[in-house]
């Protein structure tokens, strides 16, 4: 990931060009994860495009989180998970031997299920942390880095005036816009997004769903969910995972009024699960 | 309960209403009762014997030391033999120092093998160390002064406070160790993950997230380790070795309370034994206040 400041996909807020549209974010090709023995994903191909939303959806256990997890390779954490097969992020190979973990996921931000916002910070020490321990001590930068992840998250008014609260006093739904905060202040390029909703009432899911649509014009957005409602109303693309593998790939509008496959329109309409 | 078995029925019950088994049921019953209060006044007595003895202490060494714990005890140094009079200061203070060092060398290497143990991948490398640390805190503690005599004191041509925060420390670190190792347990892996995706390093995530996040439990460890080995006097024997006027030199030997406490109890005057007895109650209260200290402390906002 030799990819520096400099590359102007690096920097979509820095006032760099922001990748094109059209242009896939990840390319993957036939993507095979194990967990042991037991195979997870079965040779799955697929192009995200760039500054849209994809929605992942499928059954329990079909694969859509260790999917989201192949592409920051967050897996390596998980004993026992071998992954084969390419995973292109804007053309490069995340899996290459000479690409850093670590600056993948600078560049791959993630928000989780449940929030999850590190209990001993202030609110503001949350959104700067990954800024802070990267090496980053310009306070003019930093809290220039702050204001902006806040506004993005849609947080910035409800907190402007308690930046040295904990995190942990915010409210739930506020606590996933804080974790949105601080994956974003990193400027990553894509944002995955692991049924950030499914812990939230429905104000607050509709806040997040709102958030996610904005941000889809800075960031190429990978969304993983269970409720289907939730895919139609935010997602773009809409990708239906079943046992492992990629069913269908779709225009949300497409996949969820005229499914091509069988089994896309059996699990749409209830006929399983 | 006894006489199940069978679903209830009609019939059935009439069969055991026929058969008497409903009395005996009844008797049963009654039994059961009685056994229920008796192992319930069991486990009362039972606890009563396990506060009882800390009353007691307290209450006596109160009675017999409470009136020999004057300002000249706490601030004057022992008198030379024969005379009446001074104080245990040089111990007091001895202690704190040897306790102090006992940490210094003993938390780091605690808290950072507690690390390992939870960072650590390879469980049966885990396992072994686990065990390890399990035995080492069952070494009895005089154990650990022979071992610190024989390579310090003996080296040094010298007892020493160094060696005596030494013996202790050994007693610290595989307590430290387990503790560590169980807070870090606690602390919920989302927090890590979170950190991970972030593209923290994983030592990043360990030192400002992880540790960050049980640092409480793991001041809570250090400090009960601290009090656990406060009133130790074993390994002092032959390492501190006990000191009758003022050091600051970790090189010589030093005085520590309960090392003071045995000399004088062992000894033939009535002065001293009635020192003794202030100076345990010193030790209890020193001890006493490190566990409220961490109570306080452990309760403040739950994480």
């Amino acid at each position: 990931m030799t990819g520096s400041a400099a590359d102007p996909k690096r920097t979509a807020l820095a006032g760099g060009a922001l990748p094109q549209k059209s242009q896939p974010a990840f390319q993957i090709e036939d993507l095979h994860v194990w967990f042991g023995n037991r195979a997870v994903l079965h040779g799955v191909s697929l192009e995200i495009p760039a500054r849209h939303v994809t929605g992942i959806i499928g059954p329990s256990g079909c694969g859509k989180s260790t999917f989201l997890r192949a592409l920051n390779r967050m897996h390596e954490f998980t004993p026992g998970v071998r992954v084969q097969g390419k995973v292109r992020l804007f053309g490069e190979d995340i899996y290459e031997p000479r690409v850093d973990p670590i600056l993948l996921r600078r560049r791959v931000g993630m928000v989780f299920q449940k929030s999850n916002p590190f209990p001993t910070m202030s609110i503001q020490e949350n959104v700067l942390v990954g800024l802070r321990l990267a090496g980053i001590r310009n306070r003019g930068l930093l809290e220039e880095r702050l204001e902006e992840a806040l506004r993005m998250a849609a947080l910035w008014n409800e907190v402007r005036d308690r930046l040295h609260a904990p995190g942990t006093e915010l409210s739930g739904g506020q606590q996933q816009r804080l974790c949105i905060a601080r994956a974003l202040a990193v400027h990553p390029e894509v944002l995955l997004m692991d049924e950030p909703c499914s812990a939230l009432d429905p104000i607050a899911t509709a806040q997040i769903e709102s958030l996610i649509r904005d941000l889809r014009e800075h960031y190429s957005i990978v969304l993983v969910t269970h409720n289907l409602q939730e895919a139609g109303r935010t997602a773009d693309f809409t990708a239906f995972f079943l046992e492992g593998k990629l069913i269908e790939f779709e225009s949300t509008k497409k996949l969820f009024t005229n499914p091509s496959r069988k089994q896309t329109e059996d699990y749409l309409t209830g006929r399983f699960e | 309960m006894s006489a199940s078995g069978s679903a209830p029925s009609p019939e059935w019950s009439r069969e055991r209403r026929a058969s008497g088994e409903e009395r005996a049921t009844a008797r049963r019953f009654r039994v059961r009762k009685i056994l229920d209060r008796f192992f319930q006044l069991l486990s009362l007595l039972a606890s009563v014997a396990v506060i009882s003895p800390l009353l007691l202490v307290f209450v006596f060494l109160l009675s017999s030391g409470g009136s020999s714990l004057t300002w000249d005890f706490l601030t004057q140094l022992p008198k030379p033999v024969g005379e009446t009079g001074g104080g245990m200061a040089n111990a007091i203070v001895g202690s704190c120092i040897l306790v102090a060092i006992a940490i210094v060398i003993g938390a780091p290497i605690g808290v950072l093998g507690g690390v390992f143990l939870y960072e650590h991948k390879e469980p049966r490398l885990r396992a072994a160390i686990r065990f390890t640390a399990d035995v080492l805190n069952g070494v009895p503690s005089i154990i650990w002064g022979i071992v610190v005599y024989s390579w310090v004191v003996l080296r040094m041509k010298t007892f020493s406070g160094l060696a005596g925060g030494l013996a202790l420390s050994f007693i610290m670190i595989p307590l430290i160790l387990r503790t560590t190792e169980d807070v870090l347990r606690l602390v919920p892996p989302a927090y890590r993950e979170a950190g991970l995706a972030l593209g923290l390093r994983r030592s990043q995530v360990i030192l400002h997230i992880v540790l960050a996040t049980a640092r409480r439990g793991i001041v809570t460890g250090v400090l009960l380790s601290a009090a656990r080995v406060a009133g130790e006097t074993a390994p002092l024997l032959f390492t501190a070795f006990g000191n009758r006027v003022w050091t600051a030199r970790l090189q010589e030997p030093m005085a520590a309370l309960p090392l003071q406490i045995f000399t004088y109890a062992i000894s033939p005057y009535p002065d001293w034994h009635r020192q003794a007895w202030a100076g345990a109650l010193v030790l209890l209260a020193l001890v006493f206040l490190m566990n409220l200290a961490l109570r306080l402390l452990s309760r403040g906002k739950p994480e």
